[in-house]
Parts: C-alpha cells; structure tokens; sequence
C-alpha cells in the first residue's frame, strides 16, 4: 500500500522521537527532515535514508509530495511556519505552544469535521495526559473546576518547556475548559530531579456536581482504554476516590522507550497523539479505515 | 559592618500554618506592626506564592491580590514582597501583584531547576522589581550544583540569589560552607531562608551572615510551615548581641509577635509552632516544611501514621509543590 508522506520540522528529541515512531506506522512515512543547522536529529534521518535539509522550511516549500507535517520547533517558528504550511495546503499538526489552530486531544474530540481544519494544536504533554480524565469524569458527573499537577522528570524537560512553563500552565489550563469540559481549571508543573527519574504522573482533581463514584470510575476506565491504543504506557497511579463533591485520580505515562527513554512518557504522550491524529488524516486521504 | 535585612514572611510562610485562612484585616494588622518594629521587608500571600490557593495546597481565605491591594494600602517604609513559583503563578500574575502595590518578588524553583525562572526573573527586571532568586530545597545538593543554580539566577538579573532550607534539614556548619562558597563566586548580594525543624533556624541564619550572607528570613515567634521559621525576635535579639547592624527594633518586633500576631494565632484556634515528632521528621527526612499539615490530614484520612507518609516521601525525593504525592503515599500505606 502506498503511504502518506509526512515532514518533521524540528530534530530535536521530540522530532527525531516521532522519526522512530512513525517508521513503525503503516499509513505514514517520513519524506522529509528539516532543521536549520546539522545536528544529531538529521544524522539519524540520514541513516534512515531519509531526506534532510538544513535550509529550514524552504526546502519543504519546493516539495510537492509532503502532505503532513509535524512541526516542533517552538512557538515563535511555528507563527512563521504555519501560513506558509497552509499555502501549500499541508495538514499541520503543531507540537509547540503556539496553538494556532483549534486543540486536538485524540481520545476526546478527533472527528472528521476536526480533520478538515489544516492546523491542529496538540496543546501540551500535561494536556494529553489529563484533558481525557476531565472530560471522562466531566461526562459522568459535571466538572465545575478541575485542577491538574504534572509532575516531570527534569531530565525530560528540555530548554523549551524550561523557558516556557508559563505557556504550558496556561495552555493546559484552556484545553482543559474548551476540549475536558471542566467549567474552570488551574494547572501547575512540577520538575522532579530524582535519580533515577521519575515517570511522568499527573494528579487530576475534579470537583463535581453529581458525586456518583461508580459512574465515575466506569467512565474513568472506558477512557484510560481508549487512550492506551494509542499510549500504551497510559495506567493508573492510583484508581478514582472522592471526599466530599472532590474526585482524586493519579495517572502514570510510561512511554515506549523509542528515542527517549521509558520515563520521559510527557514526550512519548504528545507524539503518540500527534501520530494517532495524523494517521486518522492518512487513512481519509488513502480511503482505508 | 555589613548591615543584615530582614525579610519577614509570617504572612507567607506563615500562611501554611494557618491554612491560608488569614483575613486582611489581620493581614494589615501584622502588616503595620512589622513595619513600626523596622523589617525591611514584608512577604505575603497564599503560603505557595501567587495564585498557590488551590484544592493541591489548600484554598485561601482571599486570593493574593486581595491581600496586597489591603496591606499595600496601610505600608509606608517596608517593602511589599511576593513569592512566584514557576509552575504555579505566572508572569501575567506577577503583573498583576505589581500594579496592586507589591514592590519586591522573589521567584522559587528548586534547588537543581533554576532555568525555569529565567523567564520570570526577566519579566520581573523589565517591570522595575526588585528580584530575588529563591532556591528552595539547597539540602538536596551540594555547593557546586547551588553555586551553578545560583549563578544562572545571577545571570537573568536577580538582585538577589537566596539558599533556602525548606526542610530546616541543614546545620550551621553546612549553612556556613555553602554561603561562603556562593559567596567567592557570584557578585550578587546572597540570602538564606531557614527552617527550624531541627532547631537549627536560628544559628543557621548566624552561620550565614558570618559567611557573607546579607540578607535573612523570619518570621514572627517562628510561625511557618514545619516547626516554624527563624523567629525573627530571636534573630533580632541574637544579631544585636553579636553587634551586627540592622533596621528591626528589638523590643518592637518582640511586641509585634506577642501584642498583634499571637492573638491572632489563638483566636483562630491555631497552635503556636513548636517541633514535634512530625517536624522532626520533616528536618530529619529532608521533606518539603509545608508537607506538615497536609500529611497530618491524609494520617487522617487513610489511617496511617504521618511519620511513616513523611518518610517514605524523603525516600521517593518529593521536591516543594509536590503535595499530591502525598495523598498517593498515605492510600498506598493505608493498602498494605
């Protein structure tokens, strides 16, 4: 069968993580690699056999045959990419804060009308991870607030989380009124330096209007399910409980281990997502279901 | 010689040991007594800085800009400060505390995380703050790390760089080495935050003046997270009788703790801070001061012993903010 071509704008650890990643999928395959300097990222496309550049997205420009495009630079490059990336009518997903297009969180709102736009944001890595719980427990008993503590290993936040946290609480925060339901949330990051580093965890709180524990946990459950299709590493911490109209669930993220390692699971989360929105665009494109 | 400043956080720190339940008037209350008794600076808020109040850290009685526009209102000579957390609060929040009166911030990563601060040390700078680098947890790394933390603050523009004993897990002599070594290197002025949960708050804060620390924390007959913080009476009284230079009045801030803030204390129903066998643990573990209350209530909730939660969390290195691991230790106990 043939395969969607797909660029990956950005080589970093994310990008060369969803290198690996997309090499194991059957709809998708990486045409393109595009950085701004040599660097570790293009070394292994290379060895891949893959097209590099370190032109920037000029080269991508010229290409006719990329219909996708994974963009992970950073916030500021991907307001310079994205018009361009829509002028040549290629399907954005955009790994970066810069959220230019509507939010995309896989297990709760991917539809066929969501694929029609040409810009996707993938929110942040605590977003995918807990946008689901809100919405789960949001279904089954009304959200009035929800309030989410990520905590990350620090070796798995690189300098552009480092030098944006106030971005990543800020776009969480949105993405779990608009896409989780919640009628207002609060977000806080916590990086953990313990050795060896720890897996990302995410405490979700939600106070509720209906405290219906069991329809909460049966909701809960459909939705860790759902989202271990495409996150495999995604378990419970600590299964519901509630005091009061207050709900307490904690959350695991193992990742696959591909470029990085098993603990960095905030990384593996956001790029599982954007390939599972990605292939949902493929399998339109080549009529497969 | 050197004049010490003091930074007086009975109505930040304090904060924890109250469950955040401080109205404004008692606020303004302690407010104008700290600055009559001379503390140079006066730090406010919910106890985990702007918008901490929260269901992880205990919602507040007032969010913080309630609190600064009241005590912003009733100070002439202190220094309005308060406590950012990258992670927490936000640069739009600083903003927002800066155009309702605060005049100082003091932005708090963990001891190893400094770069997550550079944005708002920046932000802070550029609005005409007066900035500190906070380092919160300096027990859990060595001088190295510090000084390399430290230096970045330095070099995003904090006037500043503080080493903070969250867990009052340090003794005099590791104080001392640590601020001397800071101090050989970086330009900046240094201060340190102590906690008393080993006893040791008071001779800390010595220890580090001695190495060439300038600025130090209090907070009124101790009142913090833990076992409290230096009480900032017993730190006035020991600088003067060391001959060391400062602005705080003795018999004033002494008045201050007693005549304004105990009643305050004990008309909420609220104990006084003193060490028990939960602070020990605290200091001795290496936890997080204001883990405290919040272990004593999931003791409750699940059933098992605070001193067992406590541990076991030194054991798995919670760092500060980490307060959700805490419910996880205590239902895991609670299971076994």
């Amino acid at each position: 069968m043939n395969k969607i071509k797909a660029a990956i704008i950005g080589p970093g650890n994310i990008g060369t993580d969803l290198l690996i990643k997309l090499g194991r999928s059957k709809y998708i395959e990486v045409g393109l690699v595009v950085g701004r300097q040599e660097s570790e990222g293009l070394k292994i496309a290379r060895s891949h056999g893959i097209d590099v550049t370190t032109e920037g997205i000029t080269e991508l420009m010229k290409r006719e045959d990329i219909k996708i495009a994974f963009d992970s630079t950073g916030a500021g490059p991907h307001l310079v990419h994205a018009p361009l990336l829509k002028s040549k009518g290629i399907f954005t997903l955009d790994l970066t804060p810069a959220a230019v297009g509507p939010y995309v969180v896989p297990a709760v709102n991917l539809s066929v009308d969501l694929l029609k736009e040409i810009n996707l944001n993938m929110v942040t890595c605590g977003g995918q991870a807990t946008v689901p719980i809100v919405a789960a427990i949001n279904e089954a008993a009304d959200v009035t607030y929800a309030e989410i503590i990520s905590s990350i290993s620090s070796k798995s936040a690189g300098p552009g989380t480092r030098q944006n946290i106030d971005e990543f609480t800020e776009t969480t925060k949105e993405a779990i009124e608009k896409v989780g339901g919640a009628d207002h949330a609060k977000v806080i990051i916590v990086l953990n330096p313990a050795e060896p580093p720890i897996y990302m965890r995410n405490t979700i709180y939600a106070k509720v209007k209906n405290p219906d524990l069991t329809a909460i946990k049966e909701s809960v459950d459909k939705m860790i399910e759902k989202i271990k299709q495409y996150v495999p590493g995604y378990t419970y911490l600590m299964e519901p409980i509630i005091k009061d109209d207050i709900v307490t669930v904690m959350i695991q993220v193992e990742g696959l281990g591909d470029f990085l390692p098993k603990y960095a699971g905030n990384l593996d989360i956001i790029n599982c997502a954007a390939i599972d929105v990605a292939e949902a665009y493929a399998r339109r494109l080549l009529e497969v279901n | 010689m050197r004049k010490a400043i003091i930074t007086d956080t009975t109505l930040r720190d304090g904060s924890h040991s109250v469950s955040h339940q401080f109205t404004l008037e008692e606020m303004k209350a302690v407010a104008i007594a700290l600055e009559n008794a001379g503390v140079d600076i006066i730090e406010l808020g919910h106890g985990d800085g702007l918008t901490g109040s929260s269901i992880n850290y205990g919602f507040a009685l007032h969010d913080d800009f309630e609190y600064i526009e009241a005590v912003a209102s009733v100070l002439t000579k202190s220094k309005l400060a308060v406590l950012l957390i990258p992670g927490i609060g936000t640069i739009e929040h600083l903003e927002k505390a800066k155009a309702l009166g605060a005049q100082v911030v003091r932005v708090c990563t963990h001891v190893t995380e400094a770069d997550v601060s550079e944005q708002h040390i920046k932000a802070a700078k550029k609005m005409g703050m007066f900035t500190v680098g906070f380092l919160m947890m300096a027990h859990m790394a060595s001088k190295e790390i510090i000084l390399q933390e430290a230096k970045k603050m330095e070099s995003y523009g904090a006037d500043v760089v503080y080493m903070t004993d969250s867990s009052g897990a340090m003794l005099p002599d590791d104080v001392y080495d640590n601020i001397k070594y800071l101090k050989e290197h970086i330009h900046v002025p240094i201060g340190h935050h102590s906690h008393n949960n080993l006893g040791m708050a008071v001779a800390n804060s010595l220890s580090a003046y001695k190495a060439g620390a300038d600025y130090l924390d209090g907070s009124l007959i101790g009142f913090g997270a833990g076992a409290g913080n230096c009480p900032t009476e017993i730190l006035v009284g020991v600088l003067e009788k060391s001959g060391i230079d400062k602005n705080v009045d003795l018999y004033k801030i002494i008045d201050a703790g007693d005549d304004v803030l105990e009643p305050i204390i004990l008309n909420k129903g609220r104990k006084l801070p003193r060490f028990n066998s939960d602070s020990l643990m605290i200091g001795y573990a290496g936890v997080y001061s204001s883990f405290m209350l919040h272990a004593k209530n999931a003791s409750e909730r699940f059933g098992v012993d605070t001193r067992d939660i406590l541990v076991e969390l030194g054991r798995k290195k919670a760092v500060g903010g980490q307060e959700d691991w805490i419910i996880e230790v205590a239902y895991n106990l609670s299971k076994k």
